[in-house]
């Protein structure tokens, strides 16, 4: 398998795998698939810094591992701040003679939980520091390992364990915070949003953002049967509508200048995305009608970022 | 796929323990048979099949293999049976069966 | 040729680690810490040091930047005190856990609330338990030496574990102190380079960290406790070669004086050397009392405490911390058990004080000796006393 590559198209995707087969995840997990899409993209020549979640739960159980490249865990919310002790240990043990100069990527994974809310604080001091770094967002939209509680990542209408749809509540009562736009803000080199319904795209913009001399940010949108109760073969179709219907844009922020990666004439109206989804069952017609214009107005926002700041 | 000896904690005793936990190991994991999780399986018509490989990048569990046709196949050591490549399959060449079927 | 300095301890501490040759420091400032990461930086900005500075933007990102570079095989310091400690609690364990050899100095300071930026030692007390060797110093000239022979210790392949180094936030850290400083060929003959076994690197990949369910977790423990007791053996041979090579010789538990003595008092910290004045004034006057410098807290160092104690009657503990709804000051309470299964030991007094930078002045140690040979021949209603606290203190039962 080593050094072989499949073609599909015009693309060429390496054979290897580094997350071994035989790991945990749920049946027809998107953020499996993309991890594995990711780490395609990165080679052997990595560190991975993960953060506790679905992804180490599922990859990492003692005495066995399913990663065949380098990787750590240590805690759940300090993830950037490891990577920053990464990055810059192997730095000073290039630059002090203590180790042959190479090119190693440090890349940190964490999920949303990890990211938008208990990260936060490790990620922008990171970013701000401007350490030579990826850091890949895996968003499932909730703290899916521990049994599907909300993060500030969970979409408007959603019902988690912690924010229940019931007679007094429509479940998530806030907007999904944006992770992506918080990284732009940061002033980092490279910013992107993904989708593993988008293989190459993915594989593209990983590869893209662990070649980039600083900071890196990829936010991965990962469809999850189990959390967000639809059949488990509809993951690749989950992604594309969100795609389709302007709820999850793909599009890169190159040093501040946008580009819209997936853009149709027409979005396609949000309840195709919404209903095949058991957390969204419970949202009535005005609610529906909600999520619609708050999408519109949001992608419309998007598209005036990217003409104004145009690639 | 023959059945892997599967290691669990329970063969360590505390001396076996490596210096701080560490897994020296290389992806030791895929001696887990997840295969064992399914309840239906895909089973691929080689007639429609145009060896497009899409089933093998959509596979959330790396399970599609390339054979030494070329077609892509299900290990069932570790397939789940999720039905993703049976769902995004374009030449519909893959359908799922319940497992009790043979 | 070596050299005498005046230097605050925080500063002896940084020039001890750049005479390690460290690779990386993370850390956050916080009083009374913030002289050694200053002082870090500037040696960084001027070149005298060759290490990647990374000013973190917290205590609990500190020491996770610190897991990443030990992780990758860089010798890591950091520094922190009081409440830095606290945010980085759950850290602190995993450094130990996972094996990875950081050194770190504290800056004893109190906890809130209310806030104390001042010392005592409730801050140490609050990671006994988290498997990180502990040395308490009680000058700058220890402060120096000890963060040398920490990096010694905890980078040996036979030890793994983090070290922290205790020294009093205030009484050392702002207090200026001649320093011997040794000769940098001296040092690098105590100090080997770090080569650490599982270093993060794409030519051999390796999990750290995998998760431990519960049919292996007991053993990981275990495991680690196991040898972190055995580090025993490689901390007393740093000491010995420390005092090989530099002359200066540390021990676990360091008596003073108590030859014949049948009043011990036990002491850890800067308060020692206040404390052996007092005992210098009542021997003067004849008293049979002693001290002795508790110098190695964890592992803690049961066979040199039983050995130093073996001939007193009267064993006063002071701490400065209290263990709230506790069995005393912790010393005293971990003292106590160590004793317990001993045929012949001496009768435990726990005393606290030097609380939020409280200070103690050598009459307060000659009193609370007094007071501790009173309550071992009349009894007291308290399970500890306390001292230099206004107002009589009641209601500590036991």
């Amino acid at each position: 398998m080593e050094g072989k590559f499949i073609k599909i198209g015009k693309n060429r995707v390496t054979a290897d795998e580094f997350v071994a087969e035989g790991h945990s995840f749920c049946v027809g997990c998107g953020e499996a698939l993309a991890l594995r899409l990711a780490c395609k993209a990165l080679g052997r020549d990595v560190i991975i810094a993960n953060a506790t979640g679905c992804i180490e739960i599922c990859t990492s159980p003692l005495p066995l591992t399913s990663w065949r490249v380098p990787w750590i865990h240590t805690l759940f919310e300090n993830t950037a701040a490891e990577i920053s002790g990464i990055e810059a240990g192997l730095k000073i043990l290039m630059k002090k003679g203590k180790m042959p100069e190479r090119d190693i990527k440090c890349v940190a994974v964490a999920g949303d939980g990890g990211t938008s809310d208990i990260g936060m604080q490790a990620l922008s001091g990171a970013f701000e520091r401007k350490h030579d770094f990826l850091y890949l967002c895996f968003d499932n939209e909730a703290y899916m390992n521990t049994g599907i509680q909300r993060s500030s990542a969970t979409p408007y209408g959603a019902s988690t364990t912690t924010a229940p749809a019931g007679k007094l509540s429509i479940g998530q009562t806030t907007w999904k915070k944006n992770m992506a736009e918080i990284a732009v803000a940061h002033d980092i080199p490279y910013v992107a949003t993904a989708c593993p319904s988008y293989p190459f795209d993915l594989i593209n913009k990983v590869k893209k953002g662990g070649e980039v001399k600083g900071p890196a940010y990829v936010h991965i949108f990962s469809p999850c049967p189990t959390g967000w109760r639809y059949s488990t073969d509809l993951t690749i179709e989950i992604g594309r509508l969100a795609v389709e219907t302007g709820i999850f844009p793909l599009y890169e922020v190159e040093n501040g200048r946008y580009k819209l990666n997936v853009d149709r004439p027409k979005l396609s109206p949000v309840e195709e995305y919404l209903k095949p989804q058991g957390r969204f069952r419970h949202l009535l017609d005005e609610e529906i009608e909600k999520i619609q214009e708050h999408v519109n107005e949001e992608y419309a926002k998007l598209k005036a970022k990217i003409a104004c700041f145009a690639a | 796929m023959t059945e892997k000896r599967l290691k669990t904690g329970s063969d360590f005793t505390w001396k076996d323990m490596e210096v701080g936990n560490i897994v020296t190991e290389v992806g030791n994991a895929s001696v887990r048979k997840t295969g064992d999780w399914r309840t239906k399986r895909p089973i691929l018509d080689r007639e429609k099949c145009t060896k497009c490989a899409l089933c093998w990048i959509y596979c959330p569990d790396a399970a599609i293999k390339p054979s030494e046709e070329g077609y892509y196949e299900s290990d069932l050591y570790y397939c789940k049976g999720c039905g993703i490549c049976a769902s995004i399959c374009p030449a519909g060449a893959i359908t799922m069966i319940e497992e009790e079927e043979k | 040729m070596s050299k005498r300095v005046g230097l605050e301890a925080s500063h002896a501490a940084a020039e001890a680690a750049r005479m390690a040759d460290v690779d990386v420091i993370a850390a956050y400032p916080i009083t009374p810490q913030t002289h050694i990461p200053e002082r870090l930086a500037e040696m960084v900005a001027d070149g005298e040091l060759n290490a990647a500075y990374i000013p973190v933007e917290s205590e609990h990102s500190a020491l996770s930047a610190c897991l990443g570079a030990a992780a990758v095989g860089a010798r890591t310091f950091t520094a922190t005190a009081g409440q830095g400690l606290e945010l980085m609690h759950e850290v602190v364990y995993v450094a130990s856990s996972m094996r990875y050899p950081i050194v770190m100095t504290i800056c004893n300071r109190a906890l809130s609330a209310p806030l104390s930026v001042w010392g005592d030692h409730s801050d140490a007390m609050a990671v006994r338990d988290t498997g990180w060797i502990q040395v308490f110093c009680q000058n700058n000239q220890e402060a120096f030496d000890m963060t040398l022979w920490a990096f010694r210790v905890g980078e040996d392949s036979r030890v793994l574990f983090p070290v922290m180094v205790h020294f009093d936030g205030f009484h050392l850290s702002h207090v200026t102190e001649p320093v011997i400083l040794p000769e940098q060929k001296e040092v690098d003959k105590f100090l080997p380079r770090f080569q650490y076994p599982f270093a993060l690197n794409p030519d051999k990949p390796m999990t750290h960290g995998a998760f431990g369910p519960p049919d292996i977790y007991s053993e990981a423990k275990v495991a680690q406790e196991v040898a972190f007791r055995k580090s025993k053996d490689v901390i007393i041979q740093g000491f010995k070669e420390f005092g090989d090579i530099f002359g200066r010789y540390y021990h676990p538990v360091e008596p003073y004086k108590t030859e014949g003595a049948r009043t011990l008092l036990l002491t850890m910290g800067s308060f020692s050397e206040t404390a052996k004045i007092a005992i210098d004034t009542k021997k003067n006057k004849g008293e049979s009392v002693g001290l002795l410098n508790l110098r190695l807290w964890r592992p803690f160092p049961f066979e040199e405490l039983r050995q130093a104690v073996k001939d007193a009657e009267t064993l006063i503990v002071f701490d400065r911390c209290i263990s709230f709804g506790g069995p005393g000051g912790p010393v005293s309470s971990e003292v106590r058990s160590a004793l317990y299964n001993e045929k012949e030991r001496p009768r435990v007094v726990s005393f606290v004080g030097g609380l939020g930078g409280r200070d103690m002045s050598v009459k307060d140690f000659e009193y609370v000796i007094d007071r501790g040979r009173e309550i071992v021949e009349k009894g007291s209603e308290e399970l500890f006393e306390t001292v230099g606290i206004r107002g009589k203190v009641t209601g500590i039962r036991g």
